[in-house]
């Protein structure tokens, strides 16, 4: 603003000037070239790969949709599919009821309250490597909790989900929901400390139960809460990759995969680029259709505020 | 009457009480118990974990397993254990941090304290970085790093590391300082005070909050990551996540639980500790960075 002034007092400050004034898009326009370039611009190269034969390496002849028939015609793909519905669900709903129920549990003036806190919370600390490797150990069939439950007792206990191709990807869930819930616990306290006391006492003066207070004022007024645990949940749950490479490589056979192990098997080991590039389009459109309301409303909030 | 129904309720009341207490306590229970199974199995002799159970208490204490795991151990073809790709994720992941952290303040403080026509737009441009599957730019990176002769090298994955965190760190600092009041920044502008001397002696006093949470969720999420470290490297300069994968499932060989276990908590001890020690600012960047799997 005080730029011009000065440049016409001092003209041999004016290009000194010039340059502190463009100084702000200086420093911010690497930032949005990565953007543009590494962001958008790949988000495009991989579209326009996903429309050509590329096997091994990219070859830009182009094929049109056949990369996506070939990839809906591909069971291993359906089976990813189903499985992303099957865990996204789980993981997202489970996730949400223990985090909701360990958040008011703990919001009754507990003793203790940030120790325990701090307890739900460290398997967030952890690679998810490193959670599969453990639950990994803990399912194994033979040594973990089938040895642990027989020799308690039960001798024809028999846990195998990990090598049970109907079951396996519900150790993902197992093992996702150890790692999340308690991320979810942290933002449901949050909301819960939020709220205004003032209407929780008026409430109880007119003789409300406290089950009828959380049901009737307090969950519902958690909405935004809700609203965004479960926009997050879902986007860890359609990006989940390393959890299952942790825990079953996707397998037995393809029975674990999910999207993203889909990606990197077709892209990155089995060289059907076109093929990889298509399913991670795919990938991209599911997070798009869920993120989407969530962009609108925060863009909406960040301008009102 | 009246005293009776009071005793009634305080009687319920500490019942209720009890139940609460009990269910906190199973469910830490829960998450607790992976850990203890992991670091007991760790110190149990092959011996011993054939025989005994998930939670037996070893009966001797050995640390073997930790130094197979952190020195000899095979990770692939590779029989070094995992402290070189200990020391590679180091290598990679303090630089990423630091760049990505620094790179972002400055972009917060532009976009909040020094806004211009279009830079809100540019913010929303930037913030769609949060949101994508990384999937969707794999291809084409692993094809740009070899062009530019990064593949495989610890600069690559600090390009990537920094390329896709930057959206993260700005951010962090921009919903931060968008909470200093512009009239500080203004008077100090008319003072005559240049763009960093404003960054400098106003701005960055004030951060220390927020560049701690900035560089404790982006050292967690660098040092975990996986996708990036599997895709663009291999051999000895795989960061440790990679090598713990490949250790677990190398196929060759008898498997050695305790081993695994060992190395699992290797390569979880640097976020662990960051936990310990700055939890109360983990979970701040949580909240605030949460759109990231």
């Amino acid at each position: 603003m005080n730029a011009p002034v000065a440049g016409s007092s001092r003209p041999h400050r004016s290009a000194l000037d010039a340059l502190e004034a463009a100084l702000p898009k200086i420093v911010l326009g690497p930032t949005l070239i990565c953007s543009l370039l590494f962001v958008y611009g790949f988000i495009a190269w991989t579209g326009v790969l996903s429309f050509t034969r590329s096997r091994l390496l990219p070859n830009y002849e182009f094929v049109g949709f056949t990369q996506y028939l070939k990839l809906f015609e591909n069971e291993r793909w359906w089976v990813a599919l189903e499985n992303l519905g099957v865990f996204a669900g789980l993981f997202v709903f489970v996730c949400m009821a223990v985090g909701l129920l360990l958040a008011i549990l703990l919001d009754q003036k507990i003793r203790a309250e940030g120790f325990l806190r701090s307890i739900y919370l460290y398997p967030m600390a952890l690679s998810f490597i490193v959670t599969g490797t453990a639950w990994k150990w803990i399912l194994n069939p033979g040594l973990g909790v089938e040895r642990l439950v027989r020799q308690m007792g039960f001798p024809g206990f028999t846990f195998d989900w990990l090598v049970n191709p109907k079951m396996s990807i519900y150790t993902v869930v197992i093992a996702g929901v150890w790692q999340s819930s308690g991320f979810v616990m942290a933002l449901f306290l949050a909301g819960l400390r939020g709220i205004d006391d003032s209407i929780i006492k008026a409430a109880q003066v007119d003789g409300a139960t406290m089950p009828r207070i959380y049901w009737s004022i307090i969950i519902p007024s958690l909405r935004p809460v809700f609203f965004s645990a479960v926009m997050i949940l879902a986007h860890i749950a359609i990006k989940s990759f390393d959890l299952v490479m942790a825990l079953t490589g996707g397998g037995p056979g393809f029975s674990s995969d999910l999207p993203a192990t889909f990606m990197y098997a077709f892209g990155f080991t089995r060289n059907q680029i076109g093929l990889g590039a298509a399913s991670a389009m795919m990938m991209l459109a599911t997070v798009v259709a869920v993120i989407m309301p969530m962009m609108y409303s925060e863009v909406r909030r960040s301008r009102r505020g | 009457m009246v005293d009776h129904v009071r005793a009634e309720s305080a009687g319920t009341r500490v019942a209720w009480r009890v139940i609460v207490y009990g269910l906190l306590i199973l469910v830490a229970m829960y998450y607790l118990v992976p850990l203890f199974v992991m670091l007991t199995t760790s110190v149990k002799t092959l011996d011993e974990i054939r025989t005994g159970n998930l939670i037996s208490l070893p009966t001797q204490v050995t640390f073997d397993a930790w130094a197979k795991a952190w020195g000899s151990a095979c990770t692939g073809a590779d029989c070094g254990g995992l402290k070189g790709n200990f020391w590679n994720s180091m290598r990679f992941v303090l630089p990423a941090v630091a760049i990505s952290t620094l790179i972002g303040a400055f972009n917060g403080y532009v976009l909040t304290q020094w806004r211009f026509r279009g830079s809100d737009m540019l913010f929303t441009i930037l913030l769609v970085g949060c949101f994508i599957p990384f999937q969707v730019v794999l291809l084409p990176m692993a094809q740009t790093l070899g062009w530019l002769g990064l593949a495989n090298t610890t600069a690559g994955l600090v390009f990537v590391h920094v390329v896709y965190g930057l959206a993260f760190t700005t951010l962090f600092f921009r919903n931060f300082y968008v909470s200093v009041p512009e009239e500080m920044v203004k008077a100090a502008r008319i003072d005559g005070a240049g763009f960093f001397t404003i960054f400098w002696r106003i701005i960055l006093p004030l951060s220390p909050p927020i560049i701690v949470v900035c560089v404790i969720w982006q050292f967690t999420q660098i040092w975990n990551d996986f996708l990036f470290g599997v895709v663009f490297s291999s051999g000895e300069r795989q960061p440790i996540t990679v090598a713990l994968n490949n250790l677990v499932n190398t196929s060759t060989g008898v498997k050695e639980y305790n081993v695994d276990m060992a190395a699992a908590i290797i390569a979880a001890l640097p976020t662990l500790f960051v936990y310990v020690v700055a939890g109360k600012y983990f979970v701040r960047g949580l909240t605030a960075g949460s759109v990231k799997g």
